[in-house]
């Protein structure tokens, strides 16, 4: 007679759990060994996928939890406050962040997709100057934000642009700091268009520009964007080098591209809140991540529609 | 819909049967000539930024070097810099560096490209539409919080499950290096699907038509043919990781110590310059130029670093098709 | 419609309603009074900023039509701006140096040191710490540099007896003016200190809880953050040097100068061309007149009367000098 309880049960499961992979494995013609060794990759695979949605899941949670007191649409239109922290808001900061990252797009986008069509269509790679420029874009997706901040402050604000603490000043900055980025997963989604396409292309006469634009840039939508999505992203997302180019921390009033009457970013506040000894900013902080966090992925939504549609598989 | 018009235009030149035809362009193509200019015009901008980025952080360097030795500056393992009597040996603060970006690669090579090959492999088209922009979302997450997430949330969390580590203050160098790895996870991850999902189907079929398991077909099928956009992806990362000023400022700290435990505060080279670039030292001093010489040499390390990736990779490269 | 492109007019929709919304917070401007319009730009050091930042809030609701910006690139970065001409005022949490007044000398920008608030710096311990009153002396047997002090035991001529509790140290920034002072007035020289200890890096919270979660830690921070910790330190009192009684950090011993030597004054500097401006002058005036409500919101310690007219004083040689 079968035991009762927790041994049975376990034998009951084994049993189970044997049955089906002796099923699969029969079913699939593989051998055995194979079939426990793909369910084993799998529950890797996912492991992995969980582990880092977890870490998301646990950041967001975080924010909300510590921020809740303070979530409210208020956020969205009150300026800031030394005065009154518990009124206060990221209005301004919010329209400085939109405004710097329309800037990055419209600089990033058009000079890191020309780039990344220079070096996989157009340039000899055989000649070193093109190795160069190669070995360069990728140094420079290493060079620390901060050091942007420098290049920042001695080139566009003073020096040759001369341009001056303006938001704009701010958008270029941020956008070299991106722009390895850019180029470098547009070239990975450009080499990865097949070349019998442009094979094709080129063997029904087109020129080599008309095979870029009408064949290869559209199948490489999905990796530029997703490239765009990641760089766009961090540049939202980035602090130190604003602050050398000359954000503000503190500004009641929108900002505008090229005035000089200064300006600010949600990242920038956020740091700043977060190191105010009195604990009404810690949570005015904590609110602003996750007012950060919506904004990205508003900003994150079209460029994703965009990859979505241009989707496809060879 | 182009190929299709091309196509119907030769069959009317074929169909015309007139006279043959020299295979030269009709003219010279100023245009293309023009696009290709422009376009690597576009290119150059990146030379010109490092040759900005250069000049900024030469010309200060240059100043400390004249009051400092290379040799103390590279060798010594002292990094106090804003002490009385100063010290500038760079030793703590590239170990450090160099811990810390471990860490986060451990992390995010392992978790990015399993939630890539789940993604690009396993997962249904839906389920990948929904999960992949979740995980892009982890890229656009500010650095400053991630920092102060990893100081709150992550410390406490790994003191709970590791308690036999010698845990002293809030901030530790291995803590800050998982969190600089959640961060770059997403880089790894998509991009990696990406190239992945660009290897031309009939490869795959090809294997499951000779009775390939999933498993190997995704290890190794794809995984080979996408190799270069995936080990671009984690260059990528790594640079970024390296690079990293807020998250290990907030949760590595400013102690600049010589060790490469767990549990220790360390200050890297980045935190370095974040902090001090932003504090209270007067410009002009040697302590303020101390900013432009441990950047100097970040980006030489970098350099190298790339240089011989890109060796690699050059060797490991694979083209289909 | 695919479920995408909903959201894609869902995105631009409510950008374009947070664009309006943001524009409909800006201060509308009433009519009538002596409105002063322009902008004013401060930068310069964190910890002065919050008094600014509070200055220009009161400031800006008086006088909806000047803009006040407050940055924070540090005392360093602030005067350097100051001394290029960028910025109208400087916040400074230590005295301007030799390199800088140099600088500003060259380019013709006058000066003048305003005090805008005191300052306690608080040597924090534990609450459970048995120890409330500390000297000079003893501090700097702590903090000195090449001290050997590693726990509580080691500290000579202590009130309570702790035995062999090991101490963990906790400061801030070493680029910071918090640092430089702390240095000067306890250990004699600006930079001299010990090299071991926990160097929190930019935020000084990171004090606070490191003291907070360690009963036998000790630390040093501003004033402020003692106050808003709500008892999770508990600051030490410091043996007056002169007198030889126990002076703990309140706004009454700051005031009258009986918390030694670890009280000082926080300052900006405006330059005298800014001063030219009526807004900025104004500004100044104000900030000076409603000492009270500014450093109540940024919990600092006012001026005496004294202090205050000092200031103003300063204020009105630069603008007619």
């Amino acid at each position: 007679m079968a035991a009762l309880g927790p041994q049975a049960e376990r034998t009951r499961l084994a049993a189970a759990g044997a049955r089906s992979v002796t099923r699969a494995a029969i079913l699939s013609g593989q051998p055995l060994k194979d079939v426990i060794k793909g369910r084993i990759f799998f529950a890797l695979l996912l492991l992995a996928l969980g582990l880092s949605l977890l870490g998301l899941a646990a950041l967001i949670l975080d924010a909300v939890i510590d921020g809740r007191s303070m979530l409210s649409l208020d956020l969205l239109t009150n300026s800031a406050s030394r005065i009154s922290p518990e009124t206060a808001g990221y209005a301004n900061a919010i329209y400085g962040t939109i405004l710097l990252i329309g800037g990055v797009l419209v600089m990033t986008v058009p000079i890191g997709i020309g780039s990344a069509i220079y070096l996989e269509e157009y340039a000899d790679r055989t000649k070193w100057w093109n190795r160069v420029v190669e070995l360069n874009i990728q140094n420079l997706a290493a060079v620390p934000s901060i050091v942007y901040g420098i290049l920042g402050l001695a080139f566009i604000v003073r020096g040759p642009l001369d341009l001056g603490f303006i938001l704009f000043a701010g958008s270029i900055t941020l956008s070299l700091l991106v722009l390895p980025t850019v180029i470098i997963a547009a070239r990975e989604a450009i080499r990865a268009v097949p070349p019998s396409i442009r094979e094709g292309s080129f063997a029904l006469g087109a020129t080599r520009w008309q095979t870029v634009r009408r064949q290869v840039l559209p199948a490489a939508i999905p990796g530029i964007a997703t490239g765009v999505i990641l760089a766009v992203s961090r540049a939202a997302g980035e602090t130190a080098p604003l602050l050398l180019v000359g954000a503000a921390t503190f500004v009641t009033f929108d900002p505008t591209v090229f005035g000089d009457n200064g300006y600010t970013a949600l990242p920038v506040m956020i740091f700043n809140n977060a190191k105010q000894a009195q604990p009404e900013f810690h949570v005015l902080a904590a609110a602003g991540i996750v007012v950060m966090l919506a904004v990205i992925l508003l900003m994150n939504s079209f460029a994703i529609w965009l990859r979505n549609r241009y989707e496809q598989r060879w | 819909m182009e190929a299709r018009d091309a196509i119907g235009a030769s069959r009317a030149i074929g169909a015309g049967g007139g006279p043959s035809r020299s295979l030269q362009a009709p003219s010279p193509r100023y245009g293309e000539k023009a696009i290709e200019a422009v376009l690597g015009l576009c290119a150059l901008l990146s030379v010109v930024t490092t040759t900005a980025i250069v000049i900024s952080l030469l010309e200060p360097s240059i100043e400390f070097f004249g009051q400092v030795s290379l040799k103390d500056f590279l060798f010594g393992t002292a990094w106090a810099p804003t002490f009385t009597p100063p010290e500038f040996g760079v030793l703590p603060i590239v170990l450090a560096t160099v811990v810390t970006s471990f860490w986060g690669l451990l992390v995010a090579i392992p978790l990015g490209l399993g939630a890539a090959i789940y993604l690009s492999e396993y997962a249904s088209p839906r389920v990948r539409k929904t999960i992949k922009p979740t995980l892009e979302v982890l890229a656009g997450v500010p650095t400053v919080a991630i920092g102060f997430f990893a100081l709150f949330f992550l410390r406490p969390l790994l003191e709970d499950l590791l308690p036999f580590l010698p845990w002293s203050g809030p901030q530790a160098a291995g803590v800050a290096g998982l969190a600089v790895g959640l961060m770059i996870v997403p880089i790894i991850a998509s991009l990696s699907e990406d190239a992945m999902s660009a290897v031309p189907m009939g490869l795959r079929e090809a294997a499951y038509g000779l009775g390939a398991t999933k498993m190997r077909v995704a290890t190794r099928v794809v995984l080979p043919a996408a190799l270069s956009g995936i080990v671009a992806s984690i260059v990528l990362a790594t640079s970024r990781a390296v690079g990293e000023t807020m998250i290990v400022l907030l949760a590595a700290g400013a102690s600049p110590n010589l060790t490469v435990g767990f549990t220790e505060s360390v200050q890297t080279m980045t935190a370095f310059i974040g902090q001090t670039a932003t504090g209270d030292i007067a410009t002009g001093t040697v302590t303020y130029y101390t900013i432009f010489a441990v950047g100097l040499l970040l980006f030489v390390m970098t350099l190298v670093l790339n240089m011989i990736s890109i060796r690699l990779v050059r060797r490991f490269h694979e083209a289909y098709d | 419609m695919t479920s995408f492109k909903w959201l894609t007019i869902v995105a631009c929709v409510s950008v374009l309603a947070l664009g309006v919304t943001a524009c409909g917070s800006d201060d509308a401007s009433s009519g009538g009074g002596d409105d002063l319009s322009g902008t004013i730009r401060i930068d310069g050091s964190s910890t002065v900023a919050p008094l600014s930042e509070a200055a220009a809030e009161l400031f800006q609701e008086e006088q909806p039509g000047v803009k006040v910006t407050v940055g924070t690139s540090g005392t360093g970065g602030g005067f350097e701006k100051f001394c290029a001409g960028e910025i109208d005022i400087s916040d400074a949490s230590r005295p301007i140096e030799e390199d800088e007044i140099a600088a500003c000398e060259k380019n013709g920008i006058s000066f003048e040191e305003v005090q805008v608030a005191n300052d306690a710096l608080s040597v924090v311990v534990n609450p459970e710490n048995p120890v409330e009153c500390m000297t000079v002396e003893q501090v700097s047997q702590i903090w000195d540099k090449g001290s050997t002090v590693d726990s509580w035991g080691d500290v000579k001529g202590l009130e309570a007896d702790i035995g062999d509790e090991s101490m963990a140290l906790y400061g801030p920034g070493t680029d910071s003016g918090t640092f430089d002072y702390f240095t000067e007035a306890i250990n004699g020289e600006e930079g001299v200190t010990r090299s071991n200890y926990n160097n929190i890096g930019e935020d000084d919270n990171g004090v606070i809880n490191g003291v907070a979660g360690d009963p036998w830690a000790l630390g040093y921070v501003p004033y402020s953050f003692v106050e808003e910790s709500a008892g999770k330190v508990k600051p030490l009192q410091i043996e007056n040097p002169e007198s030889g009684e126990c002076v703990a950090p309140t706004l009454a011993t700051v005031q009258d100068a009986s918390y030694v030597p670890l009280g000082r004054g926080l300052f900006v500097y405006p330059s005298g061309e800014a001063l030219q401006k009526q807004e900025v002058l104004d500004f100044l005036t104000f900030y000076i007149a409603e000492n009270d409500p500014i450093t109540e919101a940024a919990t600092f310690i006012p001026m005496t009367e004294a202090q205050k007219e000092a200031a103003q004083q300063k204020v009105n040689s630069l603008v007619e000098g």
